[in-house]
């Protein structure tokens, strides 16, 4: 936002808290006490947004006093610094923690805690980057709306009757209702970006390989991909710098060097770049107020000096498909662990025999939910002796068709460019009822997981109809995450000048809940769920 | 592809490890035959000459030296687990005798 001395510290940017702070303007732990407060006044009661499933009040205040005395003793140490230190980030609550519960959303693991750190946690660490807490999703990332969530949805900032789109429904809302400034997501199918979209914040998905996974409970694994989650293209890239990179306890993590992203955000110019429209994800089956909003954009990015070219991606009409035949078979694999056994939940069955097969599938009964269940009956559905061929087969070769898509549509343009989804936040409980009709919200996304490229969703202002945010999203070819940042900060500083400052403030305050907790009370309350 | 019935719901769920009820059976099975249904030209999309992609950007041959790395303490690994006794994760009969 454009800031000056009174603009409160949470409606600043992460590059502006690091600047600050850098400055010696504020200290680290006034940055995180008045995220936290926010967090107090606006997470909790019956119309909280409930972004946050667990709270990490002591443990940031800690990080943000070391970082403080380190930059009051000045020296080596202070010099050191990463940029981003002392600027807190929410994490999703599928990425494993030390000293913080871990739940994927899901009863099955409620109460447990990870031995171990995923590495994206272990380079927040290494950063000094105060952890706030563990941010609510759909039960093991499954879901488009956050209402598969075990421990209850999270609200839109924007309309809290509203959903803040699936899985990563939590991170996104939270940065969206300025109780942090940064957060991690996981997209499989669209979870980072789709959120963004319908809260109006910026969700980038990594190249598939360009974040490590290790310490992110697999949904999907030839899929699943963590990346960053913020209000501004900028503080996305300042964030996948800090994650990025190779790491050898994740087998399929690139051993490419990171590009400098930042500095592609910092660059401010796509004159002569060709982006790409793909003619299939666009018109009929969007929202009109989408349509609008997306056309918009590409009038601006004309006439900032890009060649507009249209297209053609034919076998994107299967992309939805085979993604619902190959990421419900690789879920049923990888959920096969939760089984009572070796962490979380345990069921006995209420009559004999006490077999431990039997256990298992009383743990599995109880401990899942009705999204869960179904795709991890349909995942084994496609992987059983007779279906293989005809279901997941099929669908692993309609990823090389789409792969090649991709490649004809990268022959033409630097980067595409969609709707990141075809429709505003929809009311809760308007599509709990009809998987199908949820499965639909990945349409535009779902591409980018199946051939591995990056793909990076900003807000591109508001639908006529409803008044509330639509998404634009900008495709790369793999490895050129680059490409996404130069592209998006162009987009995002010609649609901030038409708007006259970020679409982010144009959003309703958001009130005290009717109950403010304090935060102690807030975090006993959310341990005890 | 022949649809999926109520039959085929309950075998899955066994092979699953999933316990369900009647009325879970029933409303799966009417839930996963809409979703089956909408999945199915799927099958038809690709000829026989279009090779599978597993994995979207392939690593082939990862490996790392042979050395002992990072390894959790049998306290460690046990923390999480619902029972466990002498070092070991403790589970209910294997075999189906009680």
């Amino acid at each position: 936002m454009t800031e000056n001395n009174s603009t409160p510290l949470i409606r600043l940017s992460a590059a502006q808290l690091a600047a600050k702070l850098a400055a010696r303007e504020v200290t680290a732990v006034e940055v995180v006490q008045a995220h936290l407060d926010r967090i107090a006044a606006v997470d909790g009661g019956e119309r909280g947004v409930h972004a946050f499933l667990h709270v990490n009040a002591e443990e940031a205040l800690a990080v943000a006093a070391e970082v403080d005395a380190i930059r009051a003793a000045g020296g080596a140490a202070a010099e050191e610094l990463h940029e981003l230190a002392g600027v807190p980030i929410a994490v999703k609550d599928l990425i494993v923690t030390i000293g913080q519960p871990t739940t994927a959303g899901s009863k099955i693991l409620e109460g447990w805690h990870s031995p171990y750190d995923a590495t994206v946690v272990q380079k927040l660490r290494a950063a000094k980057m105060p952890i706030l807490g563990k941010t609510n999703l759909d039960e093991f990332a499954m879901g488009s709306s956050t209402e598969h969530s075990a421990f209850g949805p999270t609200r839109n900032p924007w309309d809290l009757d509203r959903i803040p789109g699936g899985s990563g429904g939590g991170s996104a809302a939270a940065v969206a209702a300025f109780e942090a400034p940064l957060a991690l997501g996981t997209d499989t199918g669209g979870s980072i970006r789709q959120p963004g979209a319908v809260t109006g914040t910026v969700g980038v998905k990594p190249t598939y390989g360009g974040v490590s996974r290790y310490g992110a409970i697999a949904m999907a694994s030839s899929l699943d991909q963590i990346g960053p989650v913020s209000r501004t293209v900028l503080d996305s890239a300042l964030l996948h710098q800090v994650i990025g990179g190779h790491d050898p306890h994740d087998s399929t993590s690139l051993p490419d060097p990171l590009a400098d992203l930042a500095a592609a955000a910092r660059l401010g110019n796509v004159d002569g770049m060709k982006i790409g429209i793909i003619k299939e994800l666009h018109g009929e089956g969007y929202q009109a107020g989408v349509e609008n909003r997306f056309n918009e954009s590409l009038e601006l990015l004309r006439q900032a000096g890009a060649e507009i070219v249209e297209v053609s991606c034919p076998n994107f009409k299967y992309a939805l498909g085979a993604y619902y035949l190959i990421m419900p078979s690789e879920a049923s694999s990888n959920l096969a662990k939760f089984d009572g056994v070796r962490y979380g939940l345990r069921v006995l069955p209420e009559e004999p025999p006490l077999t431990i097969e039997r256990v298992m599938g009383a743990t599995r009964a109880a401990g899942f939910g009705d999204e869960v269940k179904r795709r991890v009956i349909l995942g084994t559905y496609a992987l059983s002796a007779g279906y293989y061929d005809a279901y997941y087969g099929s669908a692993q070769k309609v990823r090389t068709l789409i792969q090649r898509d991709f490649d004809a549509a990268f022959a033409k343009a630097d980067v595409l460019i969609s709707p990141t989804a075809p429709t505003t936040a929809f009311k809760l409980g308007e599509k709990l009822d009809d998987p199908l009709a949820m499965y639909l919200n990945d349409v535009a996304t779902i591409p980018a997981n199946m051939a591995g490229v990056p793909g990076l969703s900003l807000p591109g202002g508001l639908a006529d109809e409803d008044g509330l945010p639509v998404g634009i999203q900008l495709l790369a070819p793999a490895r050129e995450d680059a490409r996404l940042y130069r592209v998006g900060a162009v987009l995002e500083s010609l649609l901030e000048e038409k708007w006259g400052g970020p679409l982010l403030d144009s959003a309703p305050e958001l009130t005290a809940s009717p109950v403010v907790e304090p935060v102690e009370t807030l975090v006993d309350a959310q341990e005890a769920k | 592809m022949a649809a999926i019935n109520r039959d085929d719901v309950a075998h899955l769920a066994r092979l699953a490890h999933i316990e369900m009820s009647a009325e879970e059976l029933d409303r799966m099975a009417g839930e996963l035959a809409v979703i089956v249904d909408a999945v199915k030209s799927v099958s038809e999309a690709a000829g026989d000459d279009v090779p599978a992609t597993s994995h979207p950007i392939p690593l082939n041959n990862v490996f790392r030296e042979d050395v002992v790395g990072h390894t959790f303490t049998a306290e460690q690994a046990l923390s999480g687990a619902p029972d466990s006794d002498d070092n070991r994760f403790k589970v209910p009969a294997i075999l189906d005798e009680a």
